[in-house]
């Protein structure tokens, strides 16, 4: 890996972040997201249901042009995040992580919904009659039996946010150091002549990183599968 | 004690019941679809009924006059499920002691879960789960348990092998069980009041005795179901033929096998199309036990069958004959005859304490 400066590095580093940060902060709202659209009947279902799978849909320019209406520091949350929490989103990591986390969520909806509606709902209801409160339930039987999704949930999600590239580019450009993440990093490279060694670099680092997720994710998914009992 | 008045509009029809059922165990019979689950569920909390208030020993569990809704979680009913729900993701001892370890110790001991509490429920057969189910229902220390066909996923081995347990619960507790089965030899084991479900509504609800004896229910009940439960006593034994001799107000029984200690319980449920009735004291026949008994009823039903019921002493029995021969041999209600039961007959499902 000679090829790899600096710069580079940083790139990994900061695509690392990105990736974990939007993935963990994603994570309980898709559950929440998730569990809502398998489980309960209610008004505006199947609104959340397009909205949560817009970002898969729509191209992901549109995404990082509306994230930064809604987020930039001209945007109306955005201008509120930097007042209360002094959080500021417009071309910083924390809007690329944003934009990862965005591009994600419905990959990790749908994955975490698929194993929540494979968990049979009257192993839900004897656990009320012996006596569990609702949050107990969702606790001990729900969330347990629906571990091997979320798991598959959160690999899709990180994959699919390590290699965001139009949402991110379009929200918060590729500065490096600070949001330039390994795809547009990748993209930055072949725009210059004579980086050949460094692309290549780069893409296999990427390659190794979602390699690594997936086996990760497999062996974690067999071990609890056994634990599970299936 | 459990008082019970449901309605609910459901799909193809509405419930409506009404009844009481006393300490022991209630037996609720009826082919499927007639409302035995969503009765059972709105005991447990699982269904909202539309209208009506369901009480246990006193304590409102539901009314709709007065807006009280307890939750599931807060009912204290045990639910024995059909399809066992055990957690599939925790060993036998955590799901056992999910709702509780009341009583623990003896619950585990009565029901010989001690080898398998370090299993997990994918390891265990049908009978195992159905008997973690039933103790992890009881170590919530249920006010009353709802059991909802826990026997009908089983094979007839299996079934035996639960059996019993079943039947010790009804007598060392005070819990009212509300089980739920369209088998009637199960319901005929171990109920002591049967109520009959028929497209949502009671059909009849009284002491297993007298509901599954009555002529006039043999169409509803099926004629395979009907037939007399009566209780008896283990009179003696006779080793060289391998029989148990049970008495009862009605005179003798010879039948197969060793059936219990001297002077135990035995209730025993007689199929009607298995009793065979003659107007004289038969002679030179292979079956083992005749019954004098006087007629109290002749029901026909559109069928080619005819349903007789019998007084034999203070019990009540049920046979039924063709049409044909119930013409044939005049019988008429008061008429004093004979009743004749073929020993094997008598299966050990239908053999109960």
């Amino acid at each position: 890996m000679g090829a790899l400066g600096p710069n580079e590095w940083a790139a990994i580093f900061l695509s690392l972040r990105v990736a974990l940060v939007a993935v963990i902060c994603a994570l309980p709202f898709a559950i929440s997201v998730a569990y809502l659209l398998a489980r309960k009947q209610f008004f505006g279902r199947q609104l959340l249901n397009v909205a949560v799978h817009l970002p898969l849909v729509m191209p992901p320019v549109v995404t990082g042009y509306l994230l930064l209406v809604v987020f930039g520091s001209q945007g109306p949350v955005g201008r509120a995040l930097e007042q209360v929490l002094g959080l500021s989103l417009a071309f910083r990591w924390t809007g690329a992580a944003l934009a990862a986390a965005i591009m994600a969520f419905p990959l990790m909806v749908r994955a975490i919904r698929l194993g929540l509606e494979a968990i049979d709902p009257g192993l839900e209801d004897a656990a009320a009659t012996l006596g569990a409160s609702r949050w107990r339930v969702f606790g001990t039987v729900t969330l347990p039996l629906a571990l091997p999704s979320i798991l598959a949930g959160v690999v899709l999600g990180f994959a699919k946010a390590l290699g965001e590239f139009g949402a991110t580019i379009t929200f918060v450009a590729a500065i490096p150091g600070q949001t330039q993440t390994i795809p547009s990093a990748i993209y930055g490279l072949l725009q210059v002549p004579n980086s050949g060694p460094a692309v290549v670099s780069l893409v296999t680092v990427s390659i190794i990183l979602a390699m690594g997720a997936l086996l990760l994710s497999e062996w974690l998914a067999q071990r609890m599968a056994r634990k599970v009992g299936r | 004690m459990l008082e019970i008045a449901v309605q609910k509009r459901m799909e193809d029809f509405d419930l409506d019941v009404m009844f009481e059922a006393p300490d022991g165990v209630t037996a609720v019979f009826g082919k499927s679809g007639s409302g035995k689950t969503t009765l059972v569920n709105a005991i447990a909390g699982l269904t909202r009924p539309d209208a009506g208030r369901i009480a246990v020993h006193g304590q409102v569990l539901f009314d709709h006059a007065a807006r009280i809704n307890i939750p599931v979680a807060k009912r204290r009913v045990g639910y024995v499920f059909q399809d066992a729900r055990l957690f599939p993701h925790m060993s036998v001892q955590r799901n056992l002691s999910y709702g509780g370890d009341h009583d623990a110790a003896r619950i585990i001991d009565m029901l010989g879960l001690g080898a398998l509490l370090d299993r997990r429920p994918a390891g265990l057969s049908g009978g195992e789960r159905q008997r973690v189910a039933l103790g992890r229902a009881l170590m919530c220390d249920p006010q009353i348990l709802l059991m909802d066909e826990p026997l009908a996923a089983l094979d007839a081995a299996r079934k035996a092998e639960i059996l019993p347990y079943i039947a010790r619960l009804r007598d060392e507790t005070r819990v009212p069980i509300i089980y739920v089965s369209h088998d009637v030899s199960e319901v005929a084991r171990l109920a002591t009041t049967v109520v009959v479900l028929d497209a949502g509504r009671v059909a009849v609800a009284g002491p297993v005795g007298q509901v599954l004896s009555r002529p006039d229910l043999v169409p509803l009940l099926g004629t395979r179901a009907a037939g007399a439960v009566i209780e008896t006593r283990v009179a003696g034994r006779l080793l060289d033929d391998d029989l148990t001799e049970l008495k009862f107000s009605g005179g003798r029984l010879l039948m197969p096998g060793h059936l219990g200690a001297l002077g135990q319980a035995l209730r025993l449920r007689i199929p009607a199309q298995d009793v065979i009735l003659s107007r004289e004291a038969p002679k030179g026949i292979s079956a083992l036990n005749v019954l004098p008994v006087t007629i109290t009823d002749i029901v026909s039903g559109r069928g080619p069958g005819t349903a007789v019921g019998l007084r034999a002493g203070d019990d009540q029995l049920l046979a039924r004959v063709t049409r044909r021969s119930a013409g044939r041999m005049e019988l008429a209600v008061g008429m004093q005859i004979f009743a004749i039961i073929k020993a094997t007959a008598v299966g050990p499902k239908d053999i109960g304490s």
